[in-house]
């Protein structure tokens, strides 16, 4: 028998695969269903929703301060952030202002909050594309940070520490000045994690160049925070549509100007640096005075009345178990988590419950873009693209 | 500053394009247009030179139930060179698709099938509009406020079968919500 060489012939087709949903490089549940030519990805489909809880349904059927707790849940990387947008957000349709000193805690814990969301994404970052070390080491100063959390709210994560009105509890004796101690000790860390990773001939190798966005692209695909400063847009809502204190303080935005994942890692150790200058400013600005705000309306009696007057214990109840009414208003508030613009679209009706929140997540426009920014780079770089993207699972599928 | 200067440019727009309505209040500007005319204005708030809202921050619907029209479509537009927010409101019920904005914002296509997802709402013309938030195979749009919080499928692990089983839902007690508000303490501030 003779074999013709059109029957040899045969149909190429591209390979595709399955990239998650369990893979520790995909940052949680992600399934990415990759169409290769070869090792060069063709197109990236990412299929998500794989940890979708529903936040935004549950939320209409809670009180606005049982709503409160599931915002730590969305991104549980950078929780106190989040509370914080929503806080802002009841704030701004009550049209209420909190005390200075409560301002001034939000934005000391929203800054560690920063430290601890970009010290995880670098650390993952540096895991996925092969270095060990600065994982570790930035897992150590976490525990730290989530101290500092567990101290002033009792949880190491889900914290629940801001609440409308100001924050749940005035800060304990003695955080602070371990906070400044932390502060100075971090420094010397961040600069080894640097040390290991900024100059280091593989990491530039796996990170310069890839995932390259424009800064046309990156306003296109809805990014923002730090995918955006990297792609060299100077957008910062800290200091374009300063809330809090963000105004007096001092701190410089570090934009990029390649828009490729390198400079994303070096904006965001830029970024901590810049944190920690916030925190030390925090530190030394912090205010005596009270910590919520004297709108009764949004805050609960304190302690001490709760004990002596009837009233007080009334409203207590009162606020604990109806909750506060908010009047028909509606308000997007936008803020700048660690990851980008974390927004809350909230819609109240006149109830004690929102009508719709929607959660705008920074990490769903991210990850959008994906198929964009890895057309055309092997398999490998995917990794380092999802990586640089920080992306969450808790916030992308809400 | 910039503020003035767009607000005073809407005054000559709502002259010249078919806008249904403006409302300003606080620090918000909301243009609510009819669902056929949504992407022309859209387009043109993002390229004219002096709205440049070129990115689109976020898609939100809304379900009115008792609304004719019971869909609110929010869109979240940034405008980074003035450093502005406007939202864009339109309409439609469950059979009155909307025009889908996926050619005009990269970003809008994602965003339009969470809200097909979430609401059925169908969007025209958009390039791959599935379901994107909930199960492979999920029926009903969970986001409504006629689908209750429960839902009607409930899953688990059947260890015998050893696969995951669809069934409906049943609970033990009704799902209760409790009615805290009584009438005569609402804020009186419609």
């Amino acid at each position: 028998m003779t074999l013709k060489k059109k029957y040899l012939r045969k149909k190429i087709k591209n390979f595709t695969i399955n990239f998650g949903p369990q893979h520790p490089a995909a940052h949680g549940v992600l399934r990415l269903v990759l169409e290769l030519k070869g090792e060069i990805v063709e197109r990236a489909d990412p299929h998500i929703g794989l940890l979708h809880r529903g936040t935004e349904k549950l939320i209409e059927y809670k009180n606005y301060l049982q709503a409160l707790p599931y915002f730590d849940r969305l991104d549980y990387v950078s929780m106190m952030s989040q509370e914080h947008t929503f806080c802002l957000a009841i704030e701004k349709l009550f049209n209420s202002k909190i005390p200075i000193r409560a301002q001034y805690i939000r934005v000391l814990f929203a800054e560690i909050t920063r430290v601890l969301n970009h010290l995880l994404a670098v650390g993952c970052h540096a895991m996925d594309v092969g270095a060990m070390t600065p994982f570790l080491w930035s897992f150590e100063e976490r525990e730290k940070l989530m101290e500092f959390y567990e101290r002033v709210s009792g949880a190491r994560m889900h914290a629940a520490y801001f609440r409308p009105g100001g924050v749940q509890a005035d800060i304990p004796l003695g955080l602070l000045n371990d906070i400044f101690l932390f502060v100075e000790q971090f420094t010397i860390r961040l600069l080894e994690v640097e040390d290991m990773l900024t100059e280091n001939r593989i990491w530039k190798q796996r990170l310069v160049d890839i995932g390259v966005v424009s800064a046309k692209s990156a306003q296109e695909w809805g990014f923002s925070g730090v995918m955006l400063r990297g792609s060299g847009i100077d957008w910062d809502l800290r200091k374009s549509q300063p809330y809090e204190i963000y105004n007096d303080l001092k701190f410089d935005v570090p934009v990029g100007t390649n828009g490729d994942c390198y400079d994303r890692y070096l904006i965001r150790i830029f970024e901590m640096k810049e944190s920690l200058k916030i925190i030390e400013q925090c530190l030394n600005g912090l205010p005596l005075g009270i910590v919520k705000s004297s709108d009764k309306k949004l805050t609960p009696p304190s302690r001490k009345d709760l004990k002596q007057s009837m009233e007080s214990l009334i409203h207590h109840f009162k606020l604990y178990t109806q909750g506060f009414v908010v009047p028909f208003n509606e308000t997007y508030m936008g803020s700048e988590a660690p990851k980008g613009e974390f927004g809350v679209y909230l819609i109240s009706n006149n109830t004690n419950r929102p009508y719709r929140c929607k959660i705008k997540a920074p990490g769903f426009a991210h990850l959008q873009a994906l198929d964009y920014m890895s057309k055309g780079h092997l398999i490998a770089d995917v990794v380092t693209i999802i990586g640089t993207q920080d992306i969450v699972f808790g916030e992308v599928d809400r | 500053m910039n503020k003035q200067v767009i607000i005073s440019n809407l005054r000559y727009l709502s002259k010249i394009c078919p806008l249904e309505k403006i409302q300003i209040f606080d620090d918000n500007l909301i243009i609510i247009v009819k669902p056929n005319v949504l992407v022309d204005i859209l387009t043109f708030f993002k390229y004219h030179i002096s709205y440049q809202f070129k990115l689109l921050s976020c898609i939100s619907g809304v379900d009115y139930p008792m609304n004719k029209y019971r869909f609110k479509i929010v869109y979240e537009l940034l405008s980074v060179r003035y450093n502005f927010r406007i939202r864009i409101k339109t309409f439609t019920h469950e059979l009155l698709g909307v025009e889908s904005c996926d050619k005009l914002f990269l970003a809008g296509g994602w965003y339009e099938c969470e809200i097909w997802d979430m609401f059925g709402v169908f969007f025209k013309n958009h390039s791959n509009l599935k379901r994107i938030l909930t199960d492979y195979g999920f029926e009903g749009y969970p986001l409504r406020k006629d689908f209750p919080l429960s839902g009607f499928i409930e899953m688990r692990y059947h260890e015998i079968e050893k696969r995951v089983l669809n069934e409906s839902i049943e609970l033990c007690q009704e799902y209760r919500t409790f009615a805290f508000l009584s009438p005569w303490e609402t804020q009186n501030n419609t």
